[in-house]
């Protein structure tokens, strides 16, 4: 009989005997790693099942995971979806008040938790959610003498004992399991509304794995680093969904302080980092280069040049001269090499980044020094598996093609329809969220606006809701150029308006700590972020990075007209406790728009200055009036380029 | 829930009318307390009260003239510190003292010390015996730097690290030694909210888990009130108060002591 491997459990089992020597999950512990292999794996998901079920876990029931990335809560989902239940993994950072609309919404009554922080959170929380009666925890230091939850070590000695006295219980429901099963439901972070609980078949995650494994030849050799929330889609589909069907080997840090040092250690094969791990990752090097000796300075500096000339290009395939050729061969032994080995990179082979836009200068420089860093695109509904960029055809402003057996559409009014394997099979318990997002031809809508570019590569440019048009007819896509500006270091976030004018204008807020770097260095003096923020030399340093941006929309197709007529620099920086941003720190549009009504009124109807107050609310609740008088400045705008037609 | 119900055993360390002096400057008058097994015994007083020197003398640094040390049950003459130390006491000092240039790791397996029970050669060459209790004492090492969450900076030079972190790493070495007995020296001074926070909670922590009996010399009243079993109060050498912390909270020569009254 051929074995079938469309459940997560049964996946678990299958690996149990093609590869039972083989380390499956990594842990590093008491300053050692520690590792079980895939039998001993399948042993320990056995008894938990097992536990669970004396317990009283059945089929359809939901089990809350919370906690950091350790092996025995990636064990936990497994078991429950052996069981028929569905794993909820929870943000581990989130206070115990945020647990509570969750806890109920899907009806919880096991946990599966880290340690005494989550515990003493759901003891918290227990008074509102009266269906929660289990909670099981891993870690039991300072549990002693918590009387109402029970030890991971108990749980499994419950199961084994269950083993013993029900052989075959445990296979019989790994063989009921179908794979049209809900085998996770994952929470949207709701930057609108109330959370909604996205489910996801096995079948549907499966898909997504095999599709990525295809597409990027990953093996069961494979090391990875599990270091991201479990409750983030993207680390179920590469820690759990594709390491369960390709194999590969899971390492959990020894705590989320020292993942650099164990990213070094493990040296992972296949990695994924949302782009300001990137950035930090840089920023570090850059450091560390000003404090060596001059000799090691000039080294980096002159192969770095080497690199931004000719590594992208080499690391792709392309043509390149044989003297760069050869210059990048020393480089690579002398600088680049090393670098990567510093940065724990030195064995990967595939490297994603995607949850927010890559700054150019950024992506090009790990690509350069060959770590082959590409982006892709997708959302919790889609288990993160829209769009993949494929190696050797990496453009940085796109998100490459799309996924196998994934169909991409865009709408008449510009948002990314997606249709496969991959989609959600609901939101719990919510059919007019999931009329609204799924049609009739089974497309999900994304929210998000995009185009194809002439090689078939998907350009994504904002949130669908807030696309505009200007009074030309040219599209205006706010975020599109909110990132291009918020990717020079001096500017920490930005806000433009265009949408039924007939020009675009911004507003600014300066990064005070480059800025104010900037402004010790040049001997300017000023005694705080308002007065800062309004010096003449600012505003013309904030000028030039405007005028950069306009430059580069004019050479772009259809966007010469959302280059940035008017702008102004910002007195206070945008705040979450304001209301102003989001707890993601996204710019609330709509708020920013009417609360700063005066400043756009000045900024369209031409004048110089403007004055407005503002209530600035501080971290312990107090609020406060600031006043100032904001400089409005006119910035350069270029002539389009001509396009030829594709 | 209440986290934990702690259960204090018998006296471990009893201090008969203790007087210490140098030269003509008197540091301790006759004071006599006693510390039971599984307790958190805070000293309190203003500054020159005599708390460090209380503490210096259950540790045998200094020997009091007059009045006797009972260490379970045993009365202690001219105890010395390695005296103290092989009979289960470990302390922290107000002062960090860590070996700067050292490594966290390396700082911590100095607790470790009286362990090691290999001599020069063997551990010269790294062999037998040297080898085994290397790797024991090292276990224990890394369950003292994951009991303290302080694996991040295992191989960061001490000097490196910021102060709240350093007094961590005392902390770390004082339990690497395994003491059945804890002396606290202002473990938490000049540290913030947040770090005084996560202080008190290894400093239960340690007593919840390894039953550890604790002294500790805390300015922090806050701090002193919330963890402490029973309190000393300490005055120019003094004792002025004894008993829980609320008793010595509504003790009318404790008040003076604190806020100043003209002697």
């Amino acid at each position: 009989m051929e074995e079938q491997l469309d459940t997560f459990p049964r996946l678990l089992l299958h690996h149990a005997m093609v590869r039972p020597r083989h380390p499956a999950t990594r842990e590093k512990d008491l300053g050692i790693w520690q590792t079980w292999t895939w039998v001993e794996v399948a042993a320990e998901v056995r008894a938990l099942a097992c536990g669970l079920a004396a317990q009283g876990f059945e089929r359809g029931m939901h089990l809350a995971i919370i906690g950091d990335n350790r092996p025995r809560l990636y064990w936990s989902m497994c078991a429950a979806q052996a069981l028929g239940g569905i794993p909820v993994p929870m943000y581990q950072d989130a206070p115990a008040a945020d647990f509570v609309f969750v806890l109920n919404d899907a009806e919880i009554a096991y946990a599966v938790v880290e340690d005494q922080e989550q515990v003493d959170k759901l003891l918290e929380a227990q008074p509102q959610v009266p269906t929660l009666s289990h909670v099981y925890y891993d870690d039991p230091r300072g549990l002693r003498n918590y009387a109402t939850v029970t030890s991971f070590d108990r749980l499994l000695e419950i199961g084994r004992a269950f083993d013993l006295a029900h052989p075959g219980f445990y296979d019989a429901e790994v063989a009921r399991g179908r794979t049209d099963d809900i085998a996770i439901m994952l929470y949207t972070s709701g930057t609108t509304g109330k959370p909604k609980g996205v489910c996801q078949a096995h079948s549907a995650l499966i898909a997504a794995a095999r599709g990525g494994i295809e597409f990027d030849h990953l093996t069961a050799d494979e090391s990875i680093l599990s270091y991201l929330p479990m409750a983030w889609v993207g680390d179920n589909l590469f820690s759990y969904a594709q390491a369960l069907v390709a194999g590969f080997t899971i390492n959990c840090p020894e705590s989320g302080d020292t993942v650099m040092t164990d990213l070094r250690e493990i040296g992972p094969t296949y990695y994924f980092a949302p782009p300001r791990v990137f950035e930090n990752l840089l920023t570090q090097v850059m450091i560390r280069m000003e404090d060596a000796s001059a000799l090691k300075r000039r080294l980096f500096h002159h192969f770095m040049g080497v690199a931004r000339r000719c590594g992208a290009e080499i690391l792709d395939g392309k043509p390149v001269a044989a003297a760069d050729r050869l210059q990048y061969w020393l480089g690579n032994m002398l600088v680049y090499a090393p670098l990567r080995n510093v940065l724990g990179m030195s064995r990967i082979r595939v490297a994603y980044t995607a949850g927010a836009a890559i700054g150019p200068d950024l992506f090009r420089f790990y690509r350069s020094i060959g770590i082959n860093l590409k982006q892709f695109y997708g959302s919790t509904e889609t288990c993160a598996y829209i769009c993949l960029q494929p190696d050797g055809g990496v453009k940085l402003d796109s998100v490459g093609l799309p996924a196998p057996n994934v169909e991409v559409r865009i709408a008449a009014n510009g948002e990314v329809l997606v249709r496969g394997p991959m989609l959600l099979k609901e939101y719990y318990k919510r059919p007019d969220a999931t009329a609204e997002s799924l049609d009739a031809e089974g497309f999900f809508h994304t929210g998000d606006a995009g185009f194809f570019d002439d090689g078939g590569h998907l350009k994504i440019i904002d949130r669908a809701k807030d696309v505009g048009r200007l009074e030309t007819g040219a599209i205006f896509a706010p975020n599109y150029l909110e990132n291009k500006l918020k990717f020079f270091p001096h500017i920490k976030e930005a806000v433009a308006f265009g949408n039924g004018r007939d020009h675009v204008c911004a507003f600014i807020n300066i990064d005070l700590g480059s800025v104010g770097n900037w402004a010790e260095r040049r001997g300017i003096a000023y005694s705080g972020y308002a007065d800062l923020a309004q010096k003449s030399e600012v505003i013309a340093l904030v000028k030039e990075c405007v005028e950069t941006v306009n430059a580069e929309l004019a050479a772009e197709a259809g966007l010469a007209d959302s280059q940035i007529r008017r702008f102004l620099v910002l007195h206070k920086e945008l705040d979450p406790d304001d209301d102003e941003l989001t707890r993601t720190r996204k710019v609330r549009r709509g708020f920013v728009a009417e609360k700063y009504v005066v400043l756009i009124d000045a900024l369209y109807a031409g004048r110089p200055v403007q004055h407005i107050e503002t209530m600035v609310r501080f971290e312990d609740g107090r609020t406060n009036m600031v006043a100032a008088d904001l400089k409005i400045e006119d910035a350069r705008n270029f002539p389009a380029v001509a396009h030829k037609a594709a | 829930m209440s986290a934990s119900v702690r259960t204090t055993g018998d006296v471990v360390l009893k201090l008969d009318s203790i007087s210490l002096a140098f030269g003509g400057v008197k540091a301790l008058t006759d004071i006599s307390f006693d510390v039971r097994e599984r307790e958190i015994r805070a000293i309190i007083g203003p500054n020159g009260a005599g708390k460090s020197s209380m503490l210096n003398v259950i540790n045998g640094v200094y020997h009091p003239q007059q009045g006797t040390i009972t260490l379970r049950g045993e009365v202690r003459h001219g105890m010395n510190t390695h005296d103290a130390a092989v009979h289960g006491i470990a302390r922290t000092f107000q002062n960090i003292a860590l070996f700067r240039g050292m490594s966290v790791l390396d700082n911590i397996m100095t607790g470790r010390n009286l362990k090691m029970k290999a001599n020069f050669l063997e551990q010269a060459i790294w062999f037998g015996r040297a080898r085994r209790e290397e790797f024991a004492n090292r276990l224990k090492v890394e369950e003292v730097i994951d009991f303290l969450e302080i694996q991040h900076i295992r191989k960061t030079p001490v000097g490196r690290l910021p102060y709240g972190l350093q007094k961590r790493v005392e902390l770390a070495r004082a339990l690497a030694a395994e003491p059945t007995i804890l002396l606290l020296d202002e473990p938490m001074a000049g540290m913030n909210v947040e770090e005084k926070q996560d202080m008190c909670r290894f400093i239960l922590d340690v007593n919840e888990q390894y039953g550890t009996t604790i002294v500790l010399i805390e300015h922090d009243m806050g701090v002193v009130m919330d963890i402490s079993d029973r309190v000393v109060v300490l005055d120019y050498g003094k004792k002025i108060g004894d008993g829980p912390p609320d008793e010595v909270r509504t003790n009318q020569a404790v008040i003076d002591a604190y806020l100043g009254v003209a002697h």
